[in-house]
């Protein structure tokens, strides 16, 4: 097991590079030249732009940039956006807040997936599971930027419970509606994984033998069912909290969470190479850690499964 | 059947005079898309404690949908059982509530089903599989549970059970997890076990090995055997008696050997002539033409007769019961019946 785990770890490294050159180079490629565009409307003084761009190593070619910035990486500093500020400050102003909003994203996917996956796979057929089927179905169909204007036009402007935006994204409760738009996808996903497994098992011969021995349904779908079916919910689970870490870009746009989709949405419209790459990198090495987590989680719900 | 050491169990002390299993007249249908299907049309039998009742029969002749009814272990919906009596220790097991069912179930009638693999939850140690049975029925502490299922793995003749009690049951042999099966189904002493094709999915070695636990352990606790199975060479040794079923019916019965020496019904015939023999090498082994009936389309009359070579008008209009048979002065023949119009000349023809 610990082998595994240092193999792994040793994996993310060339992973590490790969996705940073990518990023690097994606960033470069963009059309127009960041520092002129600094000046908008206004005429740029070539003197001052080309100034600019050798404090920021802009004149220099791409791979000595690319150098230059993984030098510095490993030295603690992430670089320098345009507007002076270290990017190192930008990220630990913009992670907190999605951070939260991706967790409290995934608590509500978790919970309420998994017990209306449980409710209609235990009853196939029946009203409750037609109407899981139903509501999963239209959550699946519509974007998500259209669920969120819903959201806000209900609980906002018709019932004022919350502002339509929010204020403070420091504050974890101006955070649930946005998580809960946010979250809804992968919920519809995690009930409808949950029901199937569930359906699949109940068929089980295994099942059936735990019947044979005269267990209570109770002691059945707790322990015979539910463990085994968990199995391929925890992987799309596991994924799916990398991806709500970086995926939130929509949402928070349209709630005006200043959180990391945000900041990289600007970034990346600004063309700052160090914020974009800094971003996606922790966001690369989040989804890392969350497969390595899900890969080991996997061999405690599942005995068959031994990493050596 | 007095002591006083096994009085955990009330049961044990009142004596009870007839068949430990009686089933009669059991129908069990299945509503699919197509229509109903009929399963299991009218079977009767009996099992006492202590003897050995072989069912036998191709797939689909019902065999293991009785033994389902019997353990209360079928879907339902989509079975139904429309008719019939299971009665256990003379009490009818189709009137008792889902709870009073459920407590018969591992403690009085316990089942072994064929491929263990499957029917062990791969991601419990065969140990708490085990000592499962002790904690639900008996309340028993996880410790003592744990005790219990080496005790039980022991029984069963599974070697360093102490040093295996936590593995799992991917980590086994087939031979050795049907054992575990087997023990399993032992726990709690049941009066009744009813085994489905112990040994299908095992090596021919192991399958006597098996077999051979199954009814030494049988024989030691004074148990009532169902073996279902299809198999013919497997039931010789083990079975009392044997119980032919063909779509959902019962056919023949009769004692072991003389099923064996003289069969009395053509679908009994068919399925002893179709076992392959060393002495007839070269020869184009005998196989019964036809398939097994369609259960939503059960032929009219005797349901073999598309396949019967004796077969006349009257096999097409009419459905026989199981007759008695008896020696052609009449000398009764103990336990034999044939649903056969034709019985008599079947059990000549050699």
């Amino acid at each position: 097991m610990g082998s595994y785990v240092l193999r792994r770890v040793l994996q993310m490294i060339p992973v590490f590079f790969g996705t940073t050159l990518l990023i690097f180079l994606m960033v470069y490629t963009l059309p127009g030249d960041p520092v002129t565009a600094l000046f908008g409307e206004k005429a740029a003084d070539p003197a001052v732009v080309a100034s600019i761009k050798h404090q920021y190593y802009l004149d220099q070619p791409v791979w000595k940039q690319y150098l230059h910035y993984m030098g510095n990486l490993f030295q603690g500093d992430f670089g320098t956006s345009f507007t002076g500020r270290p990017v190192s400050d930008i990220m630990a102003n913009a992670f907190p807040v999605t951070i939260r909003l991706a967790l409290l994203a995934f608590v509500f996917e978790l919970v309420l997936g998994l017990a209306l996956g449980l409710v209609s796979g235990l009853r196939r057929g029946s009203i409750q599971d037609t109407l899981v089927l139903v509501l999963t179905l239209v959550v699946i169909s519509i974007p998500v930027f259209v669920l969120a204007y819903i959201a806000q036009t209900i609980f906002a402007t018709n019932l004022g419970w919350v502002t339509p935006t929010v204020q403070d994204s420091r504050d974890l409760s101006q955070l649930i509606l946005p998580a809960i738009v946010l979250g809804s996808l992968s919920l519809a996903y995690v009930a409808r994984l949950t029901r199937t497994s569930i359906g699949e098992n109940l068929r089980a011969d295994y099942i059936r033998t735990a019947v044979a021995k005269g267990l209570p349904r109770r002691t059945i779908v707790s322990r015979h069912l539910l463990r085994n079916s968990l199995i391929p919910v925890v992987t799309f689970l596991g994924t799916d909290l990398g991806a709500l870490m970086g995926g939130a870009i929509v949402t928070e746009g349209i709630f005006n969470v200043q959180g990391v989709g945000n900041v990289l949405y600007r970034a990346i419209n600004q063309k700052e190479g160090p914020t974009v790459v800094g971003i996606v990198t922790v966001l690369v090495i989040v989804y890392l850690v969350a497969s390595l987590l899900v890969d080991l989680l996997y061999a405690v719900l599942d005995p068959r499964i031994r990493y050596a | 059947m007095t002591t006083a050491v096994d009085s955990t169990r009330s049961k044990r002390d009142a004596p009870y005079e007839g068949p430990l299993l009686d089933v009669r007249d059991l129908h069990v249908e299945f509503v699919t898309r197509d229509g109903v299907a009929k399963a299991v049309n009218g079977v009767d039998y009996s099992v006492r404690a202590g003897e050995t009742l072989a069912v036998l029969g191709e797939s689909g002749s019902g065999k293991s949908v009785t033994a389902q009814a019997i353990m209360g272990i079928l879907d339902m919906p989509p079975a139904r059982i429309p008719r019939g009596e299971i009665r256990f220790r003379g009490r009818d097991m189709l009137k008792m509530g889902k709870e009073e069912r459920r407590k018969i179930r591992g403690q009085e009638i316990a089942m072994i089903f064929q491929d263990a693999l499957s029917s062990l939850n791969p991601v419990l140690s065969v140990g708490f599989q085990l000592g499962e049975m002790f904690r639900a029925h008996q309340g028993a502490s996880r410790k003592e549970a744990r005790d219990k299922a080496v005790e039980l793995m022991d029984r069963v003749r599974i070697p360093a059970a102490k040093q295996r009690v936590n593995d799992y049951p991917h980590q086994f042999s087939g031979g050795m997890r049907q054992r575990i099966m087997i023990a399993m189904a032992l726990a709690l002493e049941p009066d009744l076990i009813i085994a489905d094709e112990p040994t299908t999915a095992l090596d021919v070695t192991v399958q006597a090995q098996v077999m051979d636990l199954l009814a030494e352990l049988q024989a030691e606790y004074n148990m009532g055997l169902i073996l279902i199975t299809h198999d013919l060479g497997v039931v010789a040794d083990v079975a009392d008696k044997i119980a032919v079923m063909y779509a959902g019916r019962i056919v023949e019965t009769a004692p072991v050997h003389e099923l064996y020496a003289r069969p009395a019904h053509p679908y009994t015939r068919g399925l002893l002539d179709s076992i392959p023999r060393l002495d007839q090498k070269g020869q184009e082994l005998y196989a019964i033409k036809g398939l097994p009936p369609n259960l939503l389309r059960i032929p009219k009359g005797c349901a073999f007769n598309p396949r019967c070579p004796r077969a006349q008008d009257r096999c097409r209009a009419e459905v026989p019961e199981l007759y008695p048979v008896t020696e052609d002065d009449g000398a009764p023949l103990a336990g034999r019946g044939s649903a056969c119009f034709f019985w008599k000349e079947t059990l000549h023809d050699r």
